[in-house]
């Protein structure tokens, strides 16, 4: 059996759990094993139906009171206890920041191998290899883990979503045993980032900004640029961020985020390698720089040498008016 | 305040990284090794709170004979005390297997602690794990990605990075803290810093020593291969004027790249 663990914000699944139980379906389905979902806390049963036909045979929702937040001590204990009985051969979750703080300490309470932030999973052999990016990308390792279950995070936008289909799979609701006094580290508030919708790991664009942007005024011209595009956000280079000109949220790189969405847009951003460790997962990238040299240009798929400031107005316009057609 | 530092000693973020024949490790030859980024902004996180609320920082490494040079750099930085594990197996790239070190090293060395301070990850094995595996082991609260940090009496709040947001968490002391760039400015070492950490004795321990079994360190992960993946090509270069330019770019968008 494969678990995947589903994260919910305000009870709905999000995106890039789905992708990492679609994984799940395709690896599974070589396995001819069964796929099994688990959601943990405030969920809501319409989002049932959609994880069930992306294959899961059984969907878990584990609940308490304890569980009403988060908390990487809580899940901890509903997940192991919800491992002894399922005995899965691998647990999985995508590689969010919830994701990320989770899965160590399940490792460390089962006593698993972890493969963080896997961005390919193959069946060899009978057994799960897991691909991961080491160095920030500079190098692709593949590793395999000794023990069941394996556990890895899978990062988010890199997996596809299965196509959905009819599903008989069951919803099963557990009450876990979970001891609230034992939990000795709680969210006391979420503060939003006025500035971020959607974070850059989550984006399908990212649209960036370099020391050539000259100042922080620049970032509302990428702003205005990423309102007319879906599912998109603005990522910096960290000159931008030391500079205080946009948040440290939004760096991209070897020291700031990894990302690979589907659009690159860089802006007045050379390309130092450790910038491009963070961004050269992008399914394309499009790069604007007046220096020829560049090294960005060297790795995008369409570069412009051009001055940013005479090239994003036309390019508003321009796409304002794709969209329009 | 006792607080342990937790540091590794990682190639330097500009390292060109190169694949040993075997296909299954790094090759270190060439490269230069620094304390890890994330782990800097611990080191400095841990001597702020020393200076405002007294106590010791111990800073510890585990590692090869060549990771005293991070532990010197933490001496010369500020840290009242260092210590090596001394481990020459190649990296294993298993958090679980340094966590399980670490937390044997504090349980049988350390004594009472109030705070223990890692990276967030460290650059290279970029697996962000031991935090969170060692404050499972010892049954201690965790907080990742850390950006401010404010210890009270017997407890702590934090500020921890999300996505497109904060997490503003309470928690109980001891605990684990893991940092995030944003935390800090690290400082530099002064002159006389690094001649006093010169002087430094370092106790060098090993993991037999802290009653750690062949079978206790034994890594879960097997490398089955390491690649450098295929380099991206140059595209199409537009040097047109802007105006042309951005319809050059809208055109991709919609035809190649198909985002539009
Ligand atoms: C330990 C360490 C970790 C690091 N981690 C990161 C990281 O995570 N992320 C990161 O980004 N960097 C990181 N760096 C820094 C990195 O080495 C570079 O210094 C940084 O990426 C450069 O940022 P930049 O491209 O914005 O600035 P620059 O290198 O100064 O480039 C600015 C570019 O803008 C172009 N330009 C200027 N004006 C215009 C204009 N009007 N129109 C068009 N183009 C214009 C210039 O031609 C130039 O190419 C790290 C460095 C170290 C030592
Ligand atoms: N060999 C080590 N010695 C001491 N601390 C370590 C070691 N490996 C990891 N750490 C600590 O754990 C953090 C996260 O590492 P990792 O889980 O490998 O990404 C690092 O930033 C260090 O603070």
């Amino acid at each position: 059996m494969i678990l995947v663990f589903l994260e919910t914000r305000e009870g709905k699944v999000k995106k890039s759990s789905l992708e990492a139980l679609s994984e799940g379906a395709r690896r599974a389905g070589e396995m001819g094993a069964p796929l099994t979902a688990v959601v943990v806390g405030p969920f809501d049963p319409a989002q049932a139906s959609g994880v069930r036909a992306l294959g899961a045979a059984t969907l878990y929702h584990l609940d308490s009171p304890a569980l009403e937040r988060y908390s990487s001590e809580g899940f901890v204990q509903a997940l192991a206890g919800l491992v002894a009985e399922a005995q899965p051969r691998a647990v999985w979750m995508s590689a969010t920041a919830m994701g990320r703080d989770l899965a160590p300490r399940l490792a460390a309470r089962l006593k698993a191998g972890l493969a963080s932030d896997c961005t390919k999973i193959a069946l060899a052999g009978g057994r799960l290899e897991y691909t991961r990016p080491i160095f920030a990308g500079k190098a692709l390792m593949t590793v395999a883990l000794k023990g069941e279950p394996s556990l890895a995070t899978l990062r988010p936008n890199v997996f596809a979503l299965g196509d959905a289909k009819a599903s008989s799979g069951e919803v099963v609701k557990k009450a876990a045993d979970v001891d609230a006094g034992a939990i000795k580290a709680w969210v006391e508030e979420i503060q939003k980032e006025q500035d971020a919708a959607l974070d850059v790991t989550e984006a399908e664009i990212v649209v960036s900004g370099g020391r050539g942007l000259k100042g922080a005024e620049a970032f509302d011209l990428l702003r205005e640029l990423a309102a007319l595009l879906l599912r998109s956000a603005v990522g910096a280079s960290r000159s931008a961020v030391d500079a205080g000109w946009i948040g440290h949220a939004h760096q991209i790189g070897q020291t700031g985020k990894t990302v690979s969405p589907n659009l690159y847009l860089a802006f007045g951003i050379s390309g130092a390698i450790q910038h491009l460790a963070g961004m050269l997962g992008s399914k394309v990238i499009v790069a604007v720089n007046k220096d020829p040299e560049a090294p960005i240009l060297k790795v995008a798929d369409l570069g412009v040498v051009g001055d940013l400031f005479e090239v994003l107005p036309p390019l508003k316009d321009e796409i304002k008016k794709a969209l329009a057609e | 305040m006792n607080i342990f530092v937790f540091i590794k000693r990682v190639p330097d973020t500009e390292s060109r990284i190169r694949i040993r024949d075997d296909g299954r490790a790094v090759a270190e030859d060439g490269l230069n090794f620094i304390l890890s980024p994330y782990d800097e902004y611990a080191v400095e996180e841990a001597l702020r709170l020393k200076e405002a609320k007294g106590g010791t920082v111990t800073a510890v490494a585990l590692g090869p004979e060549t990771a005293l040079v991070v532990l010197r750099k933490s001496l010369a930085m500020g840290a009242d005390e260092a210590v090596l594990i001394k481990d020459e197996a190649a990296e294993s790239y298993d958090g679980l297997r340094t966590a399980t070190i670490l937390a044997a090293y504090l349980k049988a060395k350390a004594g009472s602690f109030d705070l223990l301070l890692f990276g967030k990850q460290a650059v290279g094995s970029d697996n962000a794990q031991v935090p969170s595996m060692v404050a499972g082991l010892l049954g201690l609260p965790q907080v990742n990605v850390v950006t401010k940090l404010e210890i009270g009496d017997g407890a702590g709040t934090a500020l921890r990075e999300i996505e497109g947001s904060r997490e503003k968490v309470v928690f109980s002391l001891p605990a684990v803290v893991s940092a995030q760039k944003g935390l800090n400015e690290p400082r530099y070492e002064t002159l006389r810093g690094i001649m006093a950490a010169k002087k430094k004795a370092i106790p060098v321990l090993t993991p037999a020593e802290l009653g750690l079994s062949a079978e206790d360190t034994a890594s879960r992960v097997e490398v089955v291969r390491i690649e450098i993946p295929p380099a991206r090509k140059a595209g199409t270069l537009v040097t047109e004027p802007a105006a042309e330019a951005a319809r050059r770019i809208v055109a991709f968008l919609r035809n190649d790249a198909k985002v539009i």
